[in-house]
């Protein structure tokens, strides 16, 4: 029997992507508990809700997290939407979904990029983000930011696509996947990144839907937790929605539900572009919001579901502005999974449920 | 200390921000922008490091550590903040839990405004930073000879 001993482990950690705290009580070599602490990233965004109306609010919900920006800035404004009763014209619809995905890609590059620096395979994270910078091309071809978009407002797209530029979308996801199914082949087929990642920081089915557990995270334990199945928006006009599951539960098996979704987000955005209909992309959303009135909206964000709450009071503020964001659910899995692994493994199993502390936060 | 300016470590961390900024300061290390053919090179001690890169405000919880991290780099070092919300606050500047801009808490050398901050802003910035590098060891290479 070893003495326990408490290794504080960030905020600032060189293997560490972001500002977290955990407290790591450790025997040997072991991890025998995990504390987290958080509270470096908090800004109190919700409250900023008194002093921005619902139109200005959508610049702050954007930058609740750089990542899934767009994500955040879609989630607000649907739930405002649904607030104020307005049906957003179906062309704003499909492009929603489109810029949606293309942040999926961009964000799954981007942690597949994290993953390989963790487990020391640098000239894979170097790949990833070269090809992640091409993503962001077409972000700043189409809105002219590269992570802050701003391209969402209440009541649909700020500007209009044409057919030009979704061609243009579609050709370069083509030469983006011939590039991506090399990066595809080192993550699941390399042996040492195999001898990594299997096995290790595994959570079992039945753990994994007692944590409550999200996203990935969650559908690499066999969850099936995919909010896009059931079709708000422009997804119920797919053809065919298989979400990605796997039995592993491991370090494993969350690269490689990852790795497959930035196929099947490419596959989604196709579909969407060769069936977009013409229209109007935005209705102008005037008034103020009815006193009382609630709304909540689910959205799959890259790091799973995200839960918005709004509640009106008859002013252009909206009372209470409450978001339940994806990380903030899986922490308690990530201290699950850092449950008697190795010292060695816990950047990697910190990594792997793509921790966004400044969506937890706010 | 001519060899700092010529290659000029730099530290990362990322006070309050919203992970825009953040994520722009590592894409500016990697391919696309390449700030390593330019010798920066990104570290993860404070010990190495010559340049401080912070992006995000400053509130109560941080404060302390973005301090702690300034403490430890060794003499000469230079401080860059990275994105509006760095220099002054940003969009979230009255939020109940934002102090202000990084000078709130360490002195700042080089402002790089931008939300999120583009990489180009960055490497100019870093660029200055090492030209105020440099006169900060000019500067304690005459105090050590008066000495």
């Amino acid at each position: 029997m070893g003495q326990h001993t408490v290794i504080p482990f960030g905020p600032q950690h060189p293997v560490l992507p972001e500002p977290l705290h955990l407290d790591l009580v450790v025997e040997d070599e072991k991890v025998i508990e995990a504390i987290p602490q958080i509270g470096f990233v908090h800004r109190g965004l919700e409250k900023l809700t008194e002093t921005r109306d619902y139109n200005a609010f959508i610049y702050i919900a954007e930058r609740i997290c750089g990542i899934c920006a767009f994500g955040h800035s879609l989630g607000y404004a649907e739930t405002v939407e649904k607030l104020m009763g307005v049906q957003v014209p179906e062309r704003g619809e499909y492009l929603r979904v489109i810029m949606h995905e293309l942040s999926r890609v961009h964000s799954h590059l981007l942690w597949l990029g994290l993953a390989a620096d963790a487990f020391g395979y640098e000239s894979l994270f170097m790949h990833c983000w070269r090809l992640r910078e091409r993503i962001l091309d077409l972000f700043e071809k189409t809105t002219g930011g590269r992570v802050i978009l701003s391209a969402v407002v209440v009541g649909g797209m700020v500007r209009d696509q044409d057919a030009q530029m979704l061609r243009y979308i579609q050709d370069k996801l083509e030469g983006i996947r011939e590039d991506y199914a090399q990066i595809c082949k080192a993550f699941l087929n390399d042996n040492s990144v195999r001898n990594r990642l299997c096995g290790v920081g595994y959570i079992s089915p039945d753990d994994a839907r007692a944590l409550g557990m999200v996203g990935p995270f969650g559908r690499a334990s066999n969850v099936a937790c995919d909010l896009r199945q059931y079709g708000n928006g422009a997804y119920g006009k797919l053809s065919d929605f298989q979400q990605i599951l796997s039995t592993d539960g491991d370090c494993f098996g969350r690269a490689k539900v990852r790795a497959e979704e930035v196929l099947q987000s490419i596959d989604i955005i196709n579909e969407l572009i060769a069936t977009i209909p013409d229209g109007p992309v935005s209705v102008p959303v005037k008034g103020n919001v009815p006193a009382g009135a609630q709304a909540s909206n689910v959205l799959e964000q890259p790091r799973g579901e995200c839960y918005y709450y709004a509640l009106g009071n008859g002013t252009k503020f909206l009372e209470r502005m409450r978001m339940r964001t994806p990380t903030s659910v899986n922490l308690a899995g990530m201290a699950t999974a850092l449950k008697g692994c190795d010292l060695a493994d816990v950047n990697m199993i910190v990594l792997t449920i793509d921790p966004c502390i400044s969506c937890t936060e706010r | 200390m001519a060899f700092a300016s010529k290659s000029p470590w730099v530290i990362h961390y990322d006070a309050s921000s919203c992970n825009g900024c953040d994520i722009e300061v590592l894409a500016t290390l990697c391919p696309g922008y390449d700030a390593e053919r330019f010798g920066v090179i990104n570290t993860g001690n404070p010990k190495h490091a010559d340049i401080f890169l912070v992006t995000g405000s400053v509130n109560e919880r941080n404060i302390k550590v973005i301090q702690e991290i300034y403490d430890q780099m060794l003499e000469p070092k230079v401080v860059v903040a990275c994105g509006c919300c760095a220099c002054t606050g940003g969009v979230f500047h009255d939020c109940y839990n934002v102090l202000g801009g990084v000078d709130k808490a360490i002195p700042v050398d080089v402002y790089a405004p931008g939300c999120a901050v583009r990489p180009e802003t960055i490497i100019d910035a870093v660029v200055a930073g090492v030209a105020a590098l440099d006169e900060k060891s000019k500067a304690l290479k005459a105090k050590k000879k008066e000495a």
